[in-house]
């Protein structure tokens, strides 16, 4: 067995010879190019020094001599003539042979190179050798028999052709028996044998084993067989059991047109519709054939899955490694110092979606060089290395790929950002300053903030940066942007690991059948008969469950669709089973209301067609088991119009729609209650963690406060009222707004809940700490921080 | 002799329609549409059409006729596309027709609006009219 690093130093190294070749043909025509004669003495300098550390004091000898002469070339020295090329490409040749036989035997073999070593010698002090020493040189340099040894012990796991049976054999004129028996035996490795004779003899042109070796791969197989046949006639085994699935190592990997690639990608997705098909059909059979058969069938459809997955996995490097070029060359004429740093260059990837992000990657790379990075003198005096690192890291998380993009720059200055937002009309000052700095941050992703150069300089980044978006989230993937002023950006893609084909689950809404990807599925939810009727609440118009404390928003999903009109709060109410969808969308969460959940299924996603592309909620369409087709639902596409996610409201307002939106920002919505001392009074929504209605004989007492055990704690009530009095309503119960400052939960008694209203500070009539006119009331502020204090 | 055309002709409500006949695939029966929610109303759906998936367009929705005659039975007329066969429904399939180039005229400018973007012109035939349907604009649906 041969040690990785000698593999490794193999392949690499065919690879630079079969350039090396190239470029040898190249440098005749244009001797005096000084860049391929430096790259010519880099690869070989390579390989010296690499035989030197693995120790093949022979490739080392013979690397080296070649080198001298290359040294001499790049100096101007000497002009590249025939004979030179010619000594060079002997010299290749022989370091591919002995390359070879490190692959076949893991020992240079004690051929001597002393004849070419010497003709390079002489050339490299403007001799010219004779020809005939070079000719009678070179085929004497491969013992044929340490070859067939080598042969004997790798034959029967399929050696490739080339090291061995085309090449070696042929260049042997020297009389071994064995080549002479390849020839008889088999007409086309009898070509094989004798082009490189031929090749050899003109010497001059040394091409052809660049071709023979393509030949020699075309047909291993043949060739392979008759000689090792003859190995055994010859009874020299020896080694015979060393080596077991030992492909040559240049063999072991093939190029394959993506093409093909794509087209067996298909074909296995038409393979899984159809076993999905047979899988549903056999379901509905007793025969026992039948299933098994089917079960069968399911395995093996799913290995071959897997397996052309795997062909087209990409490392992320493939796509990075352009990148440090870019932040270099970019950092130079920004006059900026940036270092590149890369973790998990080896997640792999899609090749599709390796090729769809590398742009995106590239511009995101150029912006936080351009705009993210400080120049030097900045940043020293804001104390952080002169030098500014960008960090690419990729990895695996729960089926996706997560990529982050993030340097130590300046971040990105989110006043400036609602300031230019405001300036180019995108969104209104009012909604500009009601905006976390997180939606602010996301800003920059919005169409029309790019277009003003102006806005890119001060506000750090943004152009194109919706096309970057826009980008990503066409191969399903999901961007997001994290920013502290001062300490830098993070940009974070998410991507799914591959498109064609994903588990899905599959749900009934109005009577057809619509796929989810199971990547944005979180749970399942399934409330019944009262449960149903008692846990759907409202927060004013808007459907919300509690999940485990969390309020969690309902999206009806026929109601999305537009299949039938928004159910009014008795509709919801009335509604015997309910099934709950819980979707991640970016970092909210929300329930997708359907009329069934079925089963989960793998999908082949396929392209919507150009009349139903433009559709946001739906991500494709599939064929099902029965035939029919059913739609894949976008989960994003639905959150946004159903404006679960409230960095889409930026893009809504630009419709014109805002008043649509305000019920997702929490931020000055307000809850408006009736404390029954004849005043009103609102809490900011934001503070509220839960509302909850207990019996009046549910509140106990200790000492002079009133407490309720709530979750397995005693909760103290303070009311709302100046009063002070705790009463129930007409039905017994007591409205209560939990608030939790941040250690413990307190009850606060507000009589009546009466609304949620959306007021931002604009427009407000006259207005002091604790009043405002809000809904035309006046109406008390109350915090409920100092109302707990007292509890 | 004048040169001729092959047209594969049907009736769309009371339209007696041709598109020439190597822009069609294949012409079949009613098959089981999924409907899509959201889509403009010219879009009756998607289909499975031997394991690809094609988008059916109702071409008496898109030429504004009346839709009186019940929609369950409508023949499929598949065009080839660049993006993809394109399935157009239709009420009833007629032959495919071989016709005198000569005997096409323009439209009259009389007609006007939407039948004016979906019908090149007509042939004269005996005793009736051959509308020749602008495939290209008919399939392109307004966003």
């Amino acid at each position: 067995m041969l040690d990785e690093i000698v593999k490794e130093f193999l392949v690499e190294s065919y690879e630079n010879l079969d350039q090396l070749d190239r470029d040898l043909m190249a440098l005749e025509e244009t001797p005096d190019d000084r860049s391929r004669l430096s790259s010519i003495f880099r690869t070989i300098h390579t390989i010296k020094g690499t035989s030197g550390f693995l120790a093949f004091p022979t490739l080392e000898h013979v690397t080296h001599v070649g080198e001298n002469l290359l040294v001499k070339l790049r100096d101007g020295e000497l002009r590249l003539t025939a004979d030179i090329t010619s000594g060079l490409l002997s010299m290749v040749d022989a370091v591919r042979a002995i390359l070879g036989h490190i692959e076949a035997v893991g020992t240079e073999g004690d051929a001597s190179y002393e004849q070419l070593i010497s003709v390079l010698d002489d050339l490299r002090n403007g001799k010219t050798p004779a020809r005939p020493e070079l000719k009678a040189n070179q085929p004497t340099e491969i013992p044929v028999e340490e070859v067939v040894k080598a042969l004997e012990s790798t034959s029967s796991s399929g050696n490739g052709g080339e090291t061995s049976s085309g090449k070696k054999p042929g260049k042997k004129s020297t009389g071994a028996k064995t080549p002479k028996k390849v020839t008889a035996k088999d007409k086309s490795a009898a070509a094989k044998v004798k082009e490189p004779a031929d090749a050899v003899a003109a010497s001059s042109d040394n091409s052809s084993p660049n071709e023979q070796r393509e030949e020699a791969d075309e047909e291993p197989k043949v060739t392979r067989a008759v000689v090792s046949s003859n190995n055994r006639n010859s009874n020299e085994s020896g080694q015979g059991e060393s080596t077991g699935g030992n492909a040559s190592v240049s063999d072991s990997s093939v190029r394959i047109d993506v093409h093909l690639l794509d087209k067996l990608m298909n074909l296995v997705g038409e393979l899984v519709l159809a076993r999905n098909q047979i899988l549903q059909f056999s379901q509905g059979t007793d025969d026992a054939g039948m299933t098994a058969a089917s079960q069968r069938l399911n395995l093996i459809t799913t290995e071959l899955q897997e397996g052309v997955m795997k062909t087209r996995m990409q490392p992320i490097r493939n796509a990075w490694s352009k990148l440090p070029r870019v932040v270099r060359d970019l950092s130079i004429s920004c006059g900026k110092q940036v270092q590149v740093q890369m973790e998990g260059a080896e997640t792999e990837l899609d090749k599709t979606i390796l090729e769809a992000i590398k742009d995106p990657l590239t511009h995101i790379v150029r912006n936080s060089v351009d705009h993210g990075i400080e120049p030097p003198h900045v940043r020293a005096s804001a104390g952080k290395p002169v030098e500014g690192t960008l960090w690419l890291r990729a990895y695996h998380e729960g089926g996706q790929v997560i990529i982050e993009i993030s340097d130590d720059g300046g971040g990105i200055n989110v006043d400036r950002v609602r300031n230019k937002a405001v300036e180019k009309g995108l969104v209104t000052l009012d909604q500009a300053t009601s905006m976390s700095d997180r939606e602010a941050t996301q800003l920059i992703l919005l169409p029309g903030f790019s277009t003003a150069e102006k806005v890119t300089n001060v506000s750090g980044r943004g152009v194109g940066m919706d096309v970057v978006k826009t980008n990503v989230e066409k191969i399903g993937g999901t961007l997001d942007i994290h920013s502290s002023m001062g300490q830098g950006t993070t940009l974070r893609i998410k991507i799914p690991l591959t498109l064609a084909i994903v588990p899905a689950l599959v749900v009934t809404c109005s009577g057809d059948r619509y796929c989810i990807p199971q990547v944005s599925l979180l749970e399942l939810v399934r409330l019944e008969a009262e449960r149903a009727r008692r846990d759907i609440e409202l927060m004013h118009s808007v459907p919300v469950y509690r999940l485990r404390g969390q309020l969690l928003p309902l999206v009806y999903l026929d109601e999305e669709l537009n299949l039938r009109p928004r159910r009014t709060h008795d509709e919801r109410r009335a509604a015997d089973i309910v099934n709950m969808v819980v979707l991640q969308a970016e970092d909210r969460q929300f329930g997708l209301v359907v009329d069934q959940i079925n089963d989960t299924q793998e999908i082949v996603v396929k392209p919507l067609g150009q009349h139903i592309k433009g559709i946001t909620v739906y991500a494709g369409s599939t064929i099902m088991g029965d035939g029919t087709v059913s739609l894949i639902l976008d989960v994003m596409g639905i959150a946004q119009q159903a404006h679960v996610l409230s960095e889409h409201a930026g893009r809504q307002f630009l419709d014109g729609n805002a008043g649509k939106n305000e019920q997702s920002r929490i931020g000055d919505s307000w809850l408006i209650v009736d404390p029954k001392d004849g005043t009103r009074a609102a809490i900011q929504l934001s503070t509220v963690s839960r509302l909850e209605e207990i019996r009046l004989d549910a509140i106990e007492k200790t000492g002079r406060s009133q407490v309720v055990q709530y979750r397995g704690q005693i909760m103290p009530l303070v009311s709302i009222s100046e009063f002070g009095q705790v009463e129930p309503d007409e039905s017994g119960s007591i409205s209560l707004v939990v608030y939790n400052n941040g250690q413990r939960n307190v009850g606060v008694v507000v009589g009546r809940i009466v609304d949620i209203v959306n007021q931002s500070d604009e427009g407000v009539g006259q207005q002091s700490e604790e009043t405002r006119i809000i809904a035309g009331r006046v109406t008390r502020i109350v915090d409920l921080d100092i109302l707990a204090r007292n509890a | 002799m004048a040169a001729q055309s092959s047209y594969c002709t049907f009736r769309v409500g009371p339209l007696y329609l041709g598109v020439e006949v190597h822009r069609v695939q294949e012409v079949i029966r009613a098959q089981r549409m999924t409907r899509i929610p959201g889509a403009s109303d010219v879009v009756r759906g998607l289909m499975n059409l031997r394991g690809q998936i094609v988008t059916a367009l109702d071409l008496r929705r898109r030429l504004n006729l009346a839709t009186q005659e019940s929609t369950d039975k409508l023949m499929n007329v598949v065009i080839r596309t660049s993006d993809g066969p394109v399935s157009l429904l239709v009420n009833e399939i007629g032959d495919v027709l071989v016709v005198d180039n000569d005997q096409f005229e323009p439209p009259p400018e009389t007609l006007q609006g939407i039948p004016r973007e979906l019908i090149c012109g007509s042939f004269k035939l005996d005793g009736r009219l051959l509308l020749v349907l602008n495939l290209d604009s008919a399939m392109k649906l307004a966003s």
